[in-house]
């Protein structure tokens, strides 16, 4: 046979070609570490044919929205239904998230409250899950699957949250994803309690799971969940919530798919796609109301939770017809060998936040919500760190990052609200504590088991004022929408701490203005009856204010960690009962445990052991203030007086509100002689811009401040000092000596 | 009548003159294309004077006061009505921040919209 009778198919022979050098490459990947395809992407994916049939099928308005309630019912029913018997002191206040995902991974009806930064943040794990595992043959992706993460690097905050993730078929047919998400706290890091602000590499902090499987057949695998319980401290609480989180992830399987056997697949998945493209369109809408423009703001991280540095967030908003640009170029670089960096999703999962409970409450909590947004970040900034920094404390950069972006859509919403208010936001509000003052712990229990976790007080921030009325006191967290303080009486039943002060309002901490910001409560904690207990604290704001007032408002004060060390106050009140310890200003002006250590430090402090009766305190901050300070009714001014909110130097001083010392009584005219006065004291101690930026900008950095991010232009970054300088788009990790 | 937008609090912006305005006594502010704080007057000062130290500073360095050698305040008021406009908390010499850049001709596409809008449900009552 002549060889020109040959016939090759080449198509067929190329396609066999590229189909083997594809397997060859799968199957030699060395590590399938985080995606950045699926972890800088936070838009949902396209519509899958499946979703395209669904969408295409004749289902009625009024069937869909009994879906739509029923499926967001069956999805706070698996929230409670995990505050209830989930075992971390997070969860039964609400740090925790119950949700639906399309089949493709983006989350469309989440639980109407918990922690709503996994809205944006829970999606790629699944996603990872879908593109790496689902064809792998030593893994699949089969009914009754269990999957299990933890890692921020692939998605979610910070690995103190492990979820549990279940693919649901219908017939067959991959039809949707369902999945719960708990801050379990402890997780085997260098310091008790899951946010080790000493760790120096990733590998420091503690459990680093990438999307796995956990279990099949609905069953949990034991030699996976021994493995993990042998990788922490607390191994009850391990398995506690493993199961935990199964059983509420199957519930929300189980009344996924009762709605689709009384309404059928396509209704179901029109109503889950549905959710997520509507949420889309109405944040396009309520943008596009909001004025086009720029509102900018920079803020100054203060602390590594292990020096003081000035880190800086310079942020821009820009609302440009139904799309928001948020531009945080010009930031600090990433650190090395600190735990305060994050990951770019992490950040996004903490502005969507804004939008969710700050903004538009009423939204539907999912990934689409964020979805008219772009964030510009420097990459190998500490708001868009690497993979080989630490990242189990990116709270410390991401939080303030929160409240610039908080603050600047605020400027947006004011003019709104003048014009019609057809962006239907809430109220316009100075800036919320953005940070969690408050206790971890770690060691044996008066029971005699080895705990480390974190105490429930960090939830105590204090309100922002808003445009008409005071900020509220130690409400809620910004991260996670109406969670709890929890009960003392529980903690104590169940820790050997007591909690000497909880609660309590502290005079003078909040923001003043025209309306004044919340108040935080202060904690002085101790502990008795164990053989080995420590402390540990992770916040900043301790040189630099964090919470921003508006409109000539003022932001709220520092706060700093209190210690008195070398007493055992309880032996010591036992003997003296005129001993107090309910007023840690008083406790540290007063000095009255004779003999003890008495000091202050900056608000992050490495996990430390105490001995027993040593007092640790602290407080929460208060809420920034809203609008000048002298057009504050002085009758507010007088019943915050009374009510121990404010000293009588603050409403002297600081609002010019005279009140008689013996009565308490209102002098309104020598206030507004005091007012009076002061309006001209502004006018002759204050100078024309152009004067007073003459004398006041400098190009570079004052001498001896650590000082990281950009001072002038934004393409330079200063790492450290004023000589220090990197360009913003070759950003190096900086390491800390 | 000059078309007033209310844009803060305390600043209003003239869209027929493009100038800042102050809300509470009318003072004009300058361009508003430029930063409104070119119209105010500003008082650099020190943070203890606001945030007061509540544990007593000769004992302790942390004290709930902000740090003066890191942080100072920038208090910007209304040369006419002293009215505080604006506060600033920045590490010295830090320079300005232009904190509100307006699209004038959205604000001004916005009201002839409107206007439209109601000229339409006034023919149609």
């Amino acid at each position: 046979m002549a060889t020109d009778d040959i016939v090759i198919d080449a198509t067929e022979d190329e396609a066999a070609l590229d189909a083997e050098v594809q397997e060859f490459l799968h199957k030699t990947v060395l590590f399938r570490g985080p995606d950045p395809e699926i972890m800088r992407d936070h838009k949902p994916a396209p519509r899958s044919p499946l979703e395209e049939a669904a969408m295409a099928a004749d289902v009625d308005d009024l069937t869909k929205t009994i879906i739509r309630n029923r499926l967001q019912t069956s999805a706070n029913e698996a929230k409670d239904m995990l505050m209830h018997i989930a075992s971390a002191p997070s969860a039964k206040w609400g740090d925790l998230i119950a949700g639906i995902f399309t089949a493709r991974g983006d989350l469309a009806v989440a639980s109407s409250s918990g922690v709503l930064i996994f809205s944006v943040l829970a999606g790629p794990p699944i996603k990872y899950i879908l593109k790496h595992w689902q064809d792998e043959e030593t893994v699949g992706v089969r009914d009754g699957d269990v999957f299990m993460h933890n890692d921020a690097r692939f998605g979610n905050v910070h690995n103190t949250d492990q979820s549990c993730l279940m693919p649901v078929f219908h017939e067959g047919e991959l039809i949707a994803w369902v999945g719960t998400i708990i801050h379990e706290g402890e997780n085997g890091s260098t310091e008790p309690g899951g946010m080790p602000s000493a760790a120096e590499s990733p590998y420091d902090e503690g459990l680093k799971i990438s999307p796995v499987k956990i279990g099949e057949g609905f069953k949990l695998r034991e030699d996976l969940v021994t493995y993990f319980q042998n990788s922490v401290r607390d191994p009850k609480l391990q398995l506690e919530d493993m199961r935990s989180r199964l059983a509420g992830t199957m519930r929300l399987r189980t009344r996924l798919l009762e709605a689709v056997e009384e309404y059928g697949r396509d209704a179901v998945v029109a109503v889950v796609r549905g959710t997520l493209e509507y949420t889309g369109t109405e944040v396009r809408r309520r943008l596009a109301a909001l004025p086009d423009g720029k509102r900018r703001v920079v803020r100054f991280c203060d602390n590594t939770l292990r020096e003081p540095i000035l880190l800086k967030i310079d942020c821009t908003v820009e609302v440009k017809g139904d799309e928001l640009i948020i531009d945080l170029r010009g930031s600090g670089p990433e650190l090395m060998n600190r735990a305060i960096n994050t990951v770019l999703a992490s950040l996004k999962g903490m502005i969507a936040q804004v939008f969710l409970t700050f903004i538009w409450p009423d939204l539907p909590r999912n990934q689409a919500a964020f979805e008219p947004v772009t964030v510009l970040t420097d990459q190998g900034s500490a708001f868009d760190c690497s993979a080989e920094v630490p990242n189990a404390v990116s709270m410390m950069t991401f939080f303030p990052s929160f409240s610039a972006v908080e603050h600047c859509l605020q400027k947006f919403l004011f003019n709104d609200k003048h014009a019609g208010g057809e962006a239907k936001a809430t109220e316009v509000h100075a800036s919320w504590w953005p940070m969690i003052n408050g206790f971890l712990f770690g060691g044996y229990t008066q029971h005699g088991y080895f705990v480390g976790n974190v105490m429930t007080d960090i939830n105590g921030m204090g309100g922002g004022a808003r445009s008409d009325r005071d900020g509220e006191h130690a409400l809620a967290p910004i991260f996670c929408s109406m969670s709890d303080l929890g009960e003392n009486e529980m903690v104590e039943d169940e820790l050997p701490v007591l909690c000497l002060s909880n609660r309590r309002i502290m005079r003078d901490n909040q923001g003043f203005g025209r309306f004044r910001g919340g108040h935080g409560h202060q904690q002085v904690m101790t502990y008795k009856d164990s053989p080995l207990w420590g402390w540990m604290t992770i916040a900043i704001g301790s040189k630099f204010p964090l919470a921003l007032g508006l409109f000539g408002g003022y932001g709220s004060p520092c706060q700093p960690l209190m210690k008195v060390k070398g007493v055992n106050a309880l032996a010591a009140m036992a003997a003296d009962g005129s001993l107090r310890v309910d007023d840690p200003v008083a406790l540290m002006n007063e000095r009255p445990f004779e003999g003890a250590e008495y000091s202050t430090a900056h608000t992050g402090m490495q996990f430390e052991i105490a001995a027993e009766g040593e007092l640790y305190a602290m407080s929460q901050g208060g809420g920034g203030g809203y609008g000048d300070v002298l057009e504050r009714d002085p009758a507010a001014v007088v019943t915050d007086l009374r009510r121990d909110l404010i000293s009588a130097w603050t409403a002297r001083h600081v609002y010019h509100v005279a009140v008689d010392p013996e009565t308490g009584t209102h002098d309104a005219a020598e206030t507004e002689r005091l007012r009076a006065a002061e309006r001209e004291a502004r006018l002759a101690r204050a100078v024309p811009f152009d004067e007073f930026e003459a004398s006041w900008t400098t190009d570079l950095p004052p001498e001896g401040l650590p000082f990281y991010g950009s001072w002038g232009d934004r393409r330079t970054i200063h790492a450290g000092g004023r000589d220090i300088t990197m360009p913003a788009d070759a950003l190096m990790p900086v390491m800390m000596v | 009548m000059a078309t007033i937008e209310r844009i803060t609090e305390t600043l209003d912006v003239d869209l027929d003159t493009e100038t800042w305005r102050c809300s509470r006594c009318g003072r004009e502010h300058g361009s508003a294309h430029e930063n409104y704080k070119r119209g105010l007057v500003v008082h650099r000062r020190d943070p203890a004077e606001v945030h007061r130290p509540l544990v007593d500073p000769e004992a302790y360095e942390y004290t709930f006061a902000p740090d003066a050698a890191w942080c100072q305040m920038l208090e910007w008021y209304c040369p006419g009505c002293a009215v505080m406009v604006e506060v600033e908390y920045l590490p010295p010499g830090h320079p300005i921040t232009h904190d509100i850049e307006l699209d004038l001709d959205w604000l001004r596409r916005r009201r002839a919209a409107a206007a439209t809008t109601d000229q339409h449900e006034e023919a149609q009552a």
